[in-house]
């Protein structure tokens, strides 16, 4: 019984240290990201290469004025940033990092992943709402139409995923591409020839899930003010900041575990947590290198692009999957 | 930027009961490397502050490239421009949406002391943002190039922290 107790505490306390310290120093690699893209250097005074800007800023964060606006529904206004961190840090209770490093593997890891990350949508929405303020609520709408157009093609490509492999268990998913990098999903052409398409549709779409450019109608500075949470100042606004890292996290390795075979090495050189975390963290530079890169959609363009584009295909490549399974 | 030795706030608050001298210096530290401006400019100053952070000379070196669309989120007002009496209120506004601690950053002539617009019949134009707001640094300059909004941010650091990251250069 203490045993279990204890393994428990361990967990949580991994998980949220992993999700917090992720958030942290992602804002970094963001800023420093944007410096090398843009062709400067980035933060660099405060500590070695600015190391010491994310423990700055948190403390200027802290230390700022908690503004509860008069008007405002203050129970939204109050759980909508805790929402936004919450399902981001339950989503880690079931990732594999490895073979044995899993807080608690489900049978239906991935059904528990997007119920969580579906609660994400609701943060943007009780922000909006509970802010009385016309540009939150706008741009809240904004996020949460996108949120559910690319949700559609997102669980349809991950049901051609369970499909090929016959199990909603992350760990078998993983296990079943573990043979040698030309069994990852995302190179099985025989299992499905469309599987490159799929892992593109995926990647897609966890770019959009999390609201980042070029998909960020959220936050378009532009028309939105800062978008959803524009009445937020201090740790409320810095808890949107974490939930927004954590969920790219979350992002990368779902693409990891479903598409590029989780812990599975090319070549055993490391042990296969440190191939995974090589995988998540690329995922995440590719992230960053996008939303740096291309500038930022319209929302006519952003639901086109779902509604008449990714949402056929991937439906025709779900009907062409079963089509061959059952064949074969 | 024509001071030399400003004390720092720390001496300036009187002496509570219980001190928390060492925090207090990390908070002043915290807030001193991660201010963020807020978004908005009034004239052409604000151009050169769009080209300080930019390639060439980049305030995100300092961690001040974050430019928060929304006040609440803003540490420091930099009035980059001249100050219409149209466009006062919303100025003002802007100020009293930022959350404590703010500070303002008042740059070029214009928002000194009206600059080029003070002259006998004016009727439009403030004379200088010092008249409704409490400004902390002063950044001469028609319009003030990069360098010289660098240096008021330094100077604002030192405002805060009492402690300056550079030694001061010396007019030859």
């Amino acid at each position: 019984m203490s045993l279990t107790l204890i393994n428990v505490l361990f967990a949580v306390v991994a998980a949220i240290g992993f999700a917090a310290l992720n958030a942290a120093y992602l804002v970094w690699c963001e800023r420093k990201g944007a410096g090398f893209f843009q062709r400067r250097p980035g933060p660099t005074e405060n500590g070695p290469w600015g190391l010491l800007q994310p423990p700055v800023d948190g403390i200027k964060l802290m230390t700022k004025q908690l503004i509860i606006p008069g008007g405002v529904d203050k129970a939204f206004f109050m759980v909508a940033p805790v929402l936004a961190m919450f399902p981001a840090i339950m989503s880690f209770v079931t990732i594999p990092f490895s073979e044995n490093i899993v807080a608690h593997n489900m049978d239906i890891g991935v059904l528990m992943i997007f119920a969580f990350a579906s609660m994400g949508s609701m943060s943007l929405l009780l922000a909006g709402w509970g802010s009385r303020n016309k540009y939150s609520l706008m741009s809240s709408v904004r996020a949460v139409s996108q949120s559910i157009a690319y949700e559609i093609p997102m669980l349809i490509t991950v049901i051609t995923v369970v499909m090929i492999t016959g199990s909603m268990d992350l760990k078998v998913i993983v296990e079943d591409q573990t043979a040698g990098f030309w069994q990852w999903n995302v190179f099985a052409l025989l299992k499905s020839p469309l599987m490159p398409v799929s892992f593109l549709i995926f990647f897609i779409c966890s770019l959009a899930e999390t609201n980042r450019a070029p998909f960020d109608l959220g936050e378009a500075e532009s028309e939105l003010v800062a978008g959803f949470h524009t009445e937020y100042s201090s740790m409320g606004f810095g808890l949107f900041f974490m939930g927004e890292y954590a969920n790219i996290v979350i992002g990368a390795c779902l693409t990891t575990i479903l598409f590029l075979g989780g812990w599975g090495c090319p070549f055993g050189l490391l042990p296969g947590v440190w191939w995974f975390l090589l995988k998540v963290y690329l995922l995440i530079f590719t992230f960053i290198w996008i939303r740096w890169t291309f500038p930022r959609t319209t929302i006519y363009g952003l639901l086109n692009l779902s509604w008449k584009i990714l949402i056929p295909i991937s439906l025709f490549n779900l009907l062409l999957t079963a089509g061959l399974l059952k064949v074969f | 930027m024509g001071t030399q030795n400003i004390p720092s706030i720390d001496t300036e608050i009187p002496s509570a009961l219980v001190q928390f001298a060492i925090s207090d210096k990390l908070i002043n530290l915290g807030r001193a490397n991660s201010l963020w401006p807020l978004t908005f400019g009034l004239a052409c100053c604000a151009i050169e502050m769009m080209a300080s952070g930019a390639a060439r000379f980049d305030i995100s070196r300092f961690g001040a490239e974050v430019f928060r669309p929304s006040p609440r989120q803003s540490d420091v007002m930099i009035v980059a421009g001249t100050i219409s009496k149209k466009m006062l209120p919303a100025v003002k506004t802007l100020y009293d949406q930022m959350p404590e601690p703010k500070w303002v950053i008042a740059m070029g002539n214009c928002a000194i002391s009206g600059g080029p617009f003070v002259f006998e019949g004016q009727y439009g134009i403030v004379e200088g943002a010092d008249t409704f707001l409490p400004v902390d640094v002063y950044i001469p300059g028609c319009p003030p190039r990069p360098e010289a909004l660098i240096e008021g941010i330094i100077e604002l650091e030192h405002k805060i922290t009492g402690w300056r990251r550079w030694p001061k250069v010396e007019p030859v």
